[in-house]
């Protein structure tokens, strides 16, 4: 295990002005197996923060256990108010949503169905803006509104991650997580869904990025955490952790030699 | 057989057949989207007929104090929970309508005479009374259970189904009814008299087959239930909860189960006990359609009906073994063309 870089000023996301999310000492088991242990992570407004690390080392688990689809202990405050334990539908309709890893999306309904689906939690409190979320969403995909009519499940892996991560925009979310938006995908659209990502930050959404293609989330990111063995282990402004020794040598050097690492 | 007995048969099992086809996509809609096979769809059936048939015969419907007695638990348990949560406007709004709304509904229907009231107003009421029972009945029984297995879900279903059964026979006794028909002219077809009752049954439920198309395809309500139908994770991803679209399909399931029973009792006498025949015919259909398909439910609803129809001419003693035994060739035929799909957990 890495040496913990904790020197108090460094040691948090002092960049975050009036953090969206802050979650303290966040801990999720699966039975007897402790999958996350004291997890503390901030995402100020607009800013994106990436999660990186190896496979299995939790980052999945954290996303869900912070939206509520897996029950944890420990705090989460979202929005400048304190969640004892997240509820799915209680933080789709405050506005937190998550791209998760395997997409969800409705295969057998149209991709403008599958949008307009985003924006459900919205139009049951009432506010029916969709019409116009749903132009938005397509200014920012135009591959979407080609394809408006086709089912989602016939559509490439290209496509079916921006129709994930359109979806979830149509609840005009304040935090977007976006859990391997990359997983899967050929290089030319990697690029074009973190060209996406900074476009989104732009527009003043705040990302929560948990991604094993450090070398792209760390360029994107402004703040980055390494997540290890369900424990964080790192954690700095993203161009600095891009720099450091220990995660050029374990996450962006050539091939897989965090195996290497972990093994040691 | 000449034709015009061939004819008369068609007539009749045309008419049962559209409220199989109702029943049938009561029942794929349940299952795909709560996994719970709704055996007590039949009780739904019964309970409109009888419900309705007492108004008409001047008695208070006793089905008006189960209701009372479904919103009072619902009230407890909901309104229990939002005040130790603190939310004080919810229990309000929940003992409102779970408890309020009933009772308000008692008092309307037993203060009225009722049996003078018009036709309509009487299917209303009998709509009022019954339909809320689908989604309180899923608070009460499915919602705590909503991710417990397939086989759980069907076996609550069979202890509601012999539950709802013995009320039955409490609220509105071993004897039979039948409705005096919405109206009374006839239709002259060639050889066949075509009652217009049959023209009712028929209407209605190519009118709500439509209307329910219309639903699923156009409301983002009525999307959200096929949401999550296709995909509970993503559905509820979008804030789209189990609990609100459980709820919300036995508001439909119960609807059109009641709404057929208001149509068959001029046409049918009802016992106490005659939904679970009905509701079961609904659910071959429902099998030769896979549990997952509306057309093919609703075309296996007419062929149901229409071999009814035949079968009670030919050999009616055997008429519910022969529409029963379709179920083997066609569970036979759907083993052998389709995969074997493990349950998701």
């Amino acid at each position: 295990m890495t040496q913990q870089k904790q020197d108090s000023a460094a040691a948090s996301n002092a960049g975050a002005k009036n953090p969206v999310l802050e979650v303290r000492d966040l801990c999720v088991s699966y039975g007897k197996v402790e999958a996350l242990t004291d997890a503390s992570l901030t995402v100020g407004e607009g800013q994106i923060v990436t999660v990186i690390g190896p496979n299995g080392a939790g980052k999945t688990t954290m996303l869900s256990a912070i939206m509520g689809v897996l029950g944890s202990r420990g705090q989460v405050a979202f929005d400048g108010r304190v969640e004892g334990v997240p509820e799915v539908e209680r933080m789709v309709a405050r506005g937190m949503t998550l791209v998760p890893e395997k997409r969800e999306l409705f295969g057998e309904m149209s991709v403008e169905d599958n949008l307009v689906l985003g924006a459900f939690q919205r139009y049951r409190m009432g506010k029916r803006d969709h019409a116009q979320t749903l132009e938005e969403v397509y200014a920012l995909f135009p591959r979407l509104k080609e394809r408006r009519d086709q089912a989602a499940g016939t559509m490439s892996g290209g496509e079916r991650q921006m129709l994930a991560v359109g979806r979830a925009l149509m609840a005009k979310p304040k935090l977007l997580m976006l859990d391997e938006p990359s997983l899967g995908l050929a290089p030319l659209i990697v690029r074009e869904i973190f060209r996406i990502i900074g476009e989104l930050r732009r527009r003043g959404v705040s990302i929560l990025l948990v991604e094993q293609n450090a070398r792209a989330a760390l360029q994107v990111a402004d703040y980055a955490y390494v997540l290890e063995t369900g424990q964080i282990a790192m954690q700095g402004p993203a161009h600095e952790l891009a720099d450091d020794p220990r995660v050029i040598e374990a996450y962006l050097g050539l091939g897989g030699k965090h195996q290497a690492m972990l093994s040691t | 057989m000449d034709m015009a007995i061939a004819l008369i048969l068609s007539q009749d099992g045309i008419t049962n057949g559209a409220i199989y086809a109702l029943l049938a996509l009561a029942l794929v809609l349940v299952f795909a989207v709560t996994r719970v096979i709704f055996i007590q769809q039949g009780e739904f059936v019964a309970y409109g007929a009888l419900t309705l048939a007492m108004m008409q015969s001047g008695v208070l419907p006793a089905t008006v104090w189960l209701l009372v007695a479904m919103g009072a638990l619902v009230t407890v348990l909901d309104g229990g929970l939002a005040l130790k949560a603190g939310q004080g406007r919810r229990a309000a709004g929940v003992a409102g309508w779970n408890l309020g709304y009933p009772l308000a509904l008692a008092a309307v229907v037993g203060g009225l005479a009722v049996d003078a009231l018009p036709l309509a107003l009487q299917v209303l009421l009998t709509l009022a009374i019954v339909v809320p029972m689908g989604p309180m009945m899923y608070r009460l029984m499915y919602q705590p259970i909503a991710s417990a297995p397939v086989l759980v879900l069907l076996i609550v279903s069979v202890a509601l189904h012999i539950a709802m059964v013995g009320l039955g026979l409490l609220f509105f006794g071993a004897e039979g009814q039948r409705t005096p028909a919405f109206s009374e002219f006839s239709l002259e077809l060639g050889p066949l008299m075509v009652s217009a009752q049959t023209l009712w049954v028929v209407a209605v439920s190519v009118l709500l087959i439509v209307a329910l198309y219309q639903f699923f395809g156009r409301t983002l309500y009525g999307k959200a239930l096929r949401a999550t139908a296709i995909n509970r994770v993503g559905a509820q991803l979008m804030g789209i909860s189990p609990t609100l679209a459980g709820k919300l399909t036995f508001f439909l399931a119960a609807f059109i189960g009641a709404l057929s029973g208001v149509l068959i009792a001029p046409i049918t006498t009802i016992y106490y006990d005659t939904g679970f025949l009905i509701g079961l015919k609904g659910f071959v259909a429902a099998i030769i359609g896979g549990l997952a398909s509306y057309p093919l439910a609703a075309a296996g609803a007419l062929a149901v009906g229409l071999l009814e129809a035949f079968a009670s001419f030919w050999a009616s003693a055997y008429k519910e073994v022969i529409v029963f035994t379709l179920i083997i060739p066609v569970l036979l035929w759907r083993s052998l063309t389709s995969h074997h799909v493990e349950e998701e957990e």
